[in-house]
């Protein structure tokens, strides 16, 4: 198994079990608290302090390890809801095509187009910015991205002998669109998830940089660089850190993706 | 004997398979075969799907084709040895001595440029002939290979002429350089029988004036021996019989041979019609939506219950519409549908269960027909757990007697559709059909896509299921072979209508009508000579004699 896993991929593989595990233990690995100010405003780095201290004074390896945990938290959580709703409306358009196909179609393009971001801020700007709402707004906002795909995977699908049969034997849609559909719709699915999640992480990282994301005293990666964005003025480089966790976070995902969608295509025959 | 033009010795060739769930591995698909090709003559490569027959073809110009390479032997061309060649000599090889016409002409011509830059190409690149000598060769090629229009043919787009017409271009194309050898790889393969007769005529005449060699591959040993001077019979990689053509039909010295040639000696004693048929469709017209024509005019049809109707006609003939609007997918026009005493629903959401488990389908590609991702014992178990709520160990029960009675073990209930041969899927598709103990089934072309040896295994299958369930079925299909072997009654469809119906013996005794005659005449049988004579026939009959 590992001996045919491809360098990148256990690359990948290693980094997001790293963030994915830091994330879920966080309050044990951090060394402090996540809002306690423990020493000087932006302080070095030194051996109680391994990545330094923030524009507060607070222990900014601490605030990284709960940034990341609640950046990957409400990333994860943000793409299962636009996974469910945007391949389940999607196979639900193919499988009953027709007015039904058109109107949730035209709907999706009309959200689409509208700049997410925009959208999104607008959208928050008048609701209370609270860790569900912010998940129940991305995930909402980027199921239409995953509805197109779904839908154009589906209607390939759909056109197959199988799904006539199952027709012919009186199926109703709802075993059409989970198994007959969704089974031979999992891989391109499956690779677009780790995309998808992904364009989470920096959608909420922007959200919270701009002020409309996640509250402090509450950390996340965007509003870490938004707290320590002016000490890059003074040649101070706490800002990095998170988006350097950003970036290689992203490529990890990717990564792991592309091994994915390689091995579940050689599954069905292809050479990946 | 002059040296021969091809001289192949030894040849092996491998492929990297990719199995699932496991490692990919190289195997070996082609183990040493030998032959010569002297210059002129015609070589039948002859064998079922995973012969090894194409990439044999293949390997005469030093090509092997996706993920297969040449692992060993000798392959002479021209007095050299092609395999040791430099890549300027083999690129001189290809399409200059050697060409190639495939199994698709529709898939093989690019869509955006004109027939005439297409079939000049290889001509001009060479640096044989000058564009306007390559025009007028491949002009004179479309006249001698009977095209309409050949001084005006080649300015037309691949699409605007019809199949049979491009896979004469695709012989001109081939023919353009002057090579000394052409591989034909089934090139009338996809064409309807009709259809056929002229290709092969036209590629016949086409390879005795121009004295070209050819390798001649297909897996229709029926058409083999018109064209073919020797046929070399392939299986699984091996040569299993090499001889003149006579040889190999009037006495063939293997039994692979000898089961090849005897294929569809199926004899089926018919049926006589019932008062009550189990379907009576009555003067059906339709047509799809958002078209401005019909489809089906005026059809009418009786099945009788326990046997078989063949609906027999070529593309387009509205055959397979004919299944879809007795299966409800395509609501008729006018007209209706009788089935098991009880009048149908035109459309799919009107029908009862009860009427879908009685009427069941049968697809002509076994392996879309099957979700990929279910195993066997699922897609036969769903009709059982759906129409009978049978479930657990009585389903387990069930789905293996089902098994037993397509012939596969019960280890087969957990295999995935992609680990089945093309005939033990459509075994499965039967299975499936049969769950539902149905009172007639729909078989649309069902063996169409298989090997001829396997596609026997099947009709023998069904004949002897018709005989335990008492089912009736509908054969679509476009082989006159076939439905000699199985049918009780006839209909015979073109462009819409049912030209003629009745039973059997009524429909394949003249006098015919001339469609009838036309496709009767067309199907090739196995001697030689067939060919000539079929078409001196039709010149006699077009000269009004």
């Amino acid at each position: 198994m590992i001996a045919n896993t491809p360098v990148s991929a256990l690359i990948g593989l290693f980094l997001m079990a790293l963030y994915f595990l830091m994330a879920i233990f966080a309050p044990l690995i951090a060394p402090y608290g996540m809002a306690e100010v423990v020493g000087g405003v932006w302080e070095p780095a030194s051996a109680n302090h391994l990545l330094g201290t923030d524009n507060i004074g607070r222990d900014l390896l601490t605030r990284m390890i709960y940034g990341g945990r609640t950046t990957i938290f409400i990333a994860t959580a943000a793409t299962l809801v636009s996974f469910t709703t945007g391949s389940v409306l999607g196979f639900f358009a193919a499988v009953a095509g027709g007015w039904v196909d058109q109107v949730l179609s035209r709907f999706v393009d009309l959200i689409m187009s509208i700049p997410t971001l925009i959208f999104a801020l607008v959208v928050l700007s008048v609701m209370p910015v609270t860790i569900p709402v912010l998940i129940v707004v991305m995930g909402l906002l980027d199921s239409t991205r995953v509805y197109r795909l779904a839908r154009a995977v589906a209607v390939d699908i759909e056109v197959m002998d199988f799904v006539e049969a199952a027709r012919l034997r009186g199926e109703k849609t709802r075993w059409i669109i989970f198994r007959e559909i969704l089974p031979n719709a999992l891989s391109p699915l499956v690779a677009e998830m780790g995309l998808r999640f992904i364009f989470m992480v920096l959608f909420v990282s922007t959200l919270s940089f701009l002020g409309l994301g996640v509250q402090p005293p509450a950390a996340d990666w965007g509003g870490i660089v938004k707290e320590n964005k002016d000490g890059i003025v003074y040649g101070i480089g706490a800002a990095l850190w998170p988006a350097v966790a950003i970036a290689t976070l992203a490529i990890s995902v990717n990564l792991v993706a592309d091994w994915v969608l390689n091995r579940t295509t050689s599954l069905k025959g292809g050479r990946g | 004997m002059s040296d021969p033009l091809v001289k192949v010795r030894n040849l092996k060739i491998g492929a990297t398979v990719y199995p699932p769930g496991e490692r990919p591995r190289d195997i070996e698909i082609v183990h040493g075969v030998d032959f010569d090709l002297a210059p002129g003559k015609v070589l039948g490569l002859i064998g079922e799907s995973g012969a090894g027959k194409s990439t044999i073809g293949l390997a005469t110009m030093a090509y092997g084709r996706g993920g297969v390479t040449i692992t060993g032997g000798e392959v002479w061309v021209n007095g050299r040895d092609i395999l040791k060649s430099g890549l300027r000599d083999v690129r001189n090889l290809r399409g200059g001595e050697v060409t190639y016409v495939s199994q698709s002409a529709a898939a093989s011509f690019n869509p955006a440029k004109k027939i005439m830059e297409q079939v000049i190409e290889a001509s001009v690149e060479h640096g044989k002939y000058s564009r306007s000598q390559a025009e007028e060769r491949a002009r004179a090629l479309f006249a001698k290979l009977g095209l309409p229009d050949p001084d005006n043919i080649g300015n037309r787009y691949p699409h605007q002429v019809s199949g049979g017409q491009l896979q004469r271009c695709m012989t001109a194309l081939a023919l353009c350089p002057e090579p000394d050898l052409v591989v034909f790889d089934e090139p009338t393969t996809a064409l309807d029988v009709t259809t056929q007769i002229d290709v092969l005529m036209a590629i016949k005449d086409a390879i005795r004036d121009t004295g070209v060699a050819a390798l001649y591959i297909t897996h229709d040993l029926a058409v083999v021996a018109q064209v073919s001077d020797e046929i070399m019979v392939l299986k699984m990689g091996d040569m299993v019989e090499h001889g003149q053509t006579d040889q190999i039909i009037n006495a063939p010295r293997e039994d692979y041979t000898k089961a090849l040639v005897s294929v569809r000696s199926i004899e089926h004693e018919e049926k006589k019609p019932t008062p009550d048929p189990v379907l009576r469709v009555q003067d059906i017209t339709a047509r799809y939506s958002g078209t401005k024509f019909d489809v089906l005019h005026n059809v009418s049809v009786d099945l009788h219950p326990g046997q078989t109707l063949a609906v027999v006609g070529e593309s387009g003939s509205g055959k397979s519409t004919l299944a879809r609007v007795i299966t409800g997918l395509l609501p008729p026009r006018a007209g209706n549908i009788d089935f098991a005493g009880r009048s149908l629903s035109p459309d799919l959401a009107g029908r009862t269960r009860e009427d879908l488990r009685e009427l069941q389908m049968i697809y002509q590609m076994a392996d879309v027909a099957m979700n990929p991702r279910q195993t066997v014992g699922t897609i036969i178990g769903r009709p059982l757990e759906f129409y009978f709520g049978i479930r657990g160990s009585e389903k387990r029960k069930r789905i293996i007697e089902l098994l037993d009675e397509i012939e596969l073990g019960k280890e087969f209930m957990d295999r995935y559709p992609a680990e089945l041969s093309g005939g033990q899927k459509q075994r499965v598709c039967i299975a499936r059909s049969l769950a539902a103990k149905p009172k007639m089934i729909i078989c649309d072309e069902v063996t169409s896509a298989l090997d001829p040896l396997v596609a026997d295994g099947i009709l023998k299958l069904l004949l002897d299921l018709q005989k335990i369930e008492d089912v009736a079925y509908l054969f679509i299909t476009h082989d006159l072979a076939t439905v000699r072997a199985i049918s009780d009654s006839i209909a015979v469809m073109y462009q819409g209508k049912v030209v003629r119906y009745g039973t059997k013996s009524e429909v394949l005794s003249p006098p015919f009508d001339d469609y009838t005659d036309l496709l009767l005449s067309s199907v090739p049988e196995m001697r030689l000579g067939w060919l000539e004579e079929v078409v001196a026939h039709r010149k006699m009959e077009s000269a009004g004699n």
